[in-house]
């Protein structure tokens, strides 16, 4: 395969993982959530995964074969069995309402243009474009984070924006040492467990997992 | 050479006109069969249009120029909107007249007359249509001219002639802009034409029609006027989509040979569109009305993300 096209097809993925950054952002109910950031994932899977193999970097692959494991089978799984144990089904409230999150969320992925624009003109690696796009996921991600009143909205938000760090390590330059890239899986995959721990306990204290519930927590009055 | 495009521009609009009752019809046919019901068959719509010039018209007392006029624009524009689209030829001599933005803005000018045709009687059910179907356009049509402008700067032209031919030379096939545009087109184009997750074609419910409040007040031939150029507006914006996104198969000449496999395609293509119409129908229920900003944001949110990505990736 020549390098155009490989140049084509990465960017095609990274507007496909900056769609379903969105469509998390839009998205209302828990189950949707949960399959968009698998999709996320799974591009971001076979995304590294080429630049691997072009790049001829092996290292590349190992990370690929965690994000598949991780991102896209275990902790999707982990969300799923904890929201069927704490009986979620009703749709997330959001603080703001959901056109003016997506004009929100547009303006984020103007602004990482312009902060990755110097980077794009010194930069030669072919995955140079893609910067912008994993900048916009991590803002995105964390906007998620600010206007959902979820808990577990809020940490799939959190994953999102490790799906854009990483995204970011590998389209800046060729993905991080493998150690670090081991060392920031299993975080998250610890991170995962004890959120799940953190939700039972919410969950039982508060019988809700919303977060503006926390504001009770205060002394006084 | 200019007779033989003179030719060709007739024969497409006189297509047109022709044939998208039958694609309406094809399409209430695939809707039936995959609700297990059986259709009226495929000619249905050719009946109707014929039983409803044959009635005679009923005008309200007070009704003004503007009612009696409406049907004739709405058609009038839906024609001359065909004559510009490339359907069978890119080399038609109407279409240097006017580029895809003078396009948009013939749709907005059906509309305007449509909605002061259903306030002119003064009929409570047609000021409420024409209110809906204003707030809906106030939202659709800066997403329906942000995705065309996607495409127009994908494609360094917004002549539509222009930019069939540079999409069928082919440099390209992945460009996540079109993709953004084509989804957010797929979006508007539901909406425009008033089909299932917006508005219900088929019902005359109170409460959730939109386009059909509006022209509630018509009958005989200008009913069947405003309705054979409802079925030629979902026909063109199927045929606008093919010219943006998939126009392999459009003739580049005049050439007989050309113009007969450029028909084969668009009958082709049309079918195919159809199923894709119906599975979304019969897929989804319609929306509440306070629940299409959402629709429409989405639509325009994809159609920026399109223009961004054309910047940032390509």
């Amino acid at each position: 395969m020549n390098l155009h096209a490989i140049a084509q097809i990465n960017s095609f993925l990274a507007a496909l993982v900056l769609l379903t950054a969105f469509a998390m952002l839009v998205q209302r109910r828990i189950n949707g959530l949960i399959h968009l950031f698998a999709w996320q994932g799974l591009f971001l899977s076979v995304n590294t995964a080429m630049i691997g193999f072009v790049a001829s970097k092996h290292h590349l692959y190992i990370s690929s074969l965690l994000t598949l494991s991780l991102k896209v089978i275990l902790l999707p799984y982990i969300l799923h069995v904890l929201i069927v144990r704490l009986k979620i089904r009703k749709e997330v409230e959001t603080i703001m309402n959901i056109p003016l999150t997506m004009l929100i969320g547009i303006i984020l992925v103007i602004f990482s243009y312009h902060l990755t624009a110097p980077v794009r003109e010194l930069s030669s690696l072919i995955t140079r474009s893609t910067l912008a796009v994993a900048l916009a996921t991590v803002m995105i991600g964390l906007l998620m984070m600010i206007t959902r009143k979820h808990a577990v909205t809020q940490i799939i938000g959190f994953l999102a924006m490790e799906n854009g760090l990483f995204f970011a390590a590998t389209s800046a330059t060729y993905g991080m040492p493998l150690v670090v890239e081991l060392g920031v899986a299993l975080d998250v995959l610890i991170a995962a467990f004890i959120f799940g721990i953190f939700f039972f306990h919410i969950h039982t204290t508060f019988d809700s997992l919303d977060v503006e519930q926390m504001a009770r927590l205060k002394e006084g009055d | 050479m200019i007779l033989r495009q003179l030719a060709i521009e007739i024969v497409q609009v006189a297509l047109l006109i022709g044939l998208s009752p039958l694609f309406i019809g094809w399409v209430r046919m695939l809707k039936c069969w995959s609700q297990g019901r059986s259709s009226a068959g495929i000619l249905q719509p050719y009946r109707d249009l014929a039983k409803l010039f044959a009635k005679d018209v009923i005008l309200a007392e007070n009704a003004s120029w503007i009612f009696r006029f409406t049907p004739y624009l709405v058609f009038g524009t839906a024609v001359l909107a065909g004559g510009i689209i490339p359907i069978l030829s890119v080399d038609l001599p109407l279409a240097p007249t006017a580029d895809v933005i003078v396009l948009v803005g013939f749709f907005a000018v059906a509309r305007f007359f449509t909605a002061l045709a259903g306030m002119d009687i003064g009929a409570a059910f047609g000021g409420m249509g024409s209110s809906r179907e204003m707030t809906i356009a106030s939202l659709a049509e800066p997403a329906m001219l942000m995705s065309i402008f996607t495409v127009s700067l994908a494609n360094q032209s917004t002549s539509l002639s222009y930019i069939v031919q540079v999409i069928c030379s082919g440099q390209s096939v992945l460009r996540p802009s079109l993709a953004f545009a084509f989804l957010a087109f797929v979006l508007i184009t539901l909406t425009e034409t008033g089909r299932i997750p917006v508005d219900n074609p088929s019902t005359h419910l109170e409460l959730t029609m939109i386009h059909e409040a509006m022209i509630l007040e018509y009958s005989g031939r200008h009913l069947a006027l405003i309705e054979w150029a409802g079925m030629m507006k979902l026909s063109l914006f199927v045929m606008l989509g093919i010219a943006c996104f998939a126009p392999w198969g459009i003739a580049s000449g005049v050439g007989l040979m050309e113009i007969v496999t450029a028909f084969i395609a668009m009958t082709l293509k049309l079918g195919l569109v159809a199923f894709g119409i119906v599975l979304i129908e019969t897929g989804l229920a319609k929306m509440r009305l306070f629940r299409l900003t959402e629709f429409l944001g989405t639509a325009f949110l994809m159609a920026t993300l399109g223009m961004l990505s054309f910047y940032i990736l390509e």
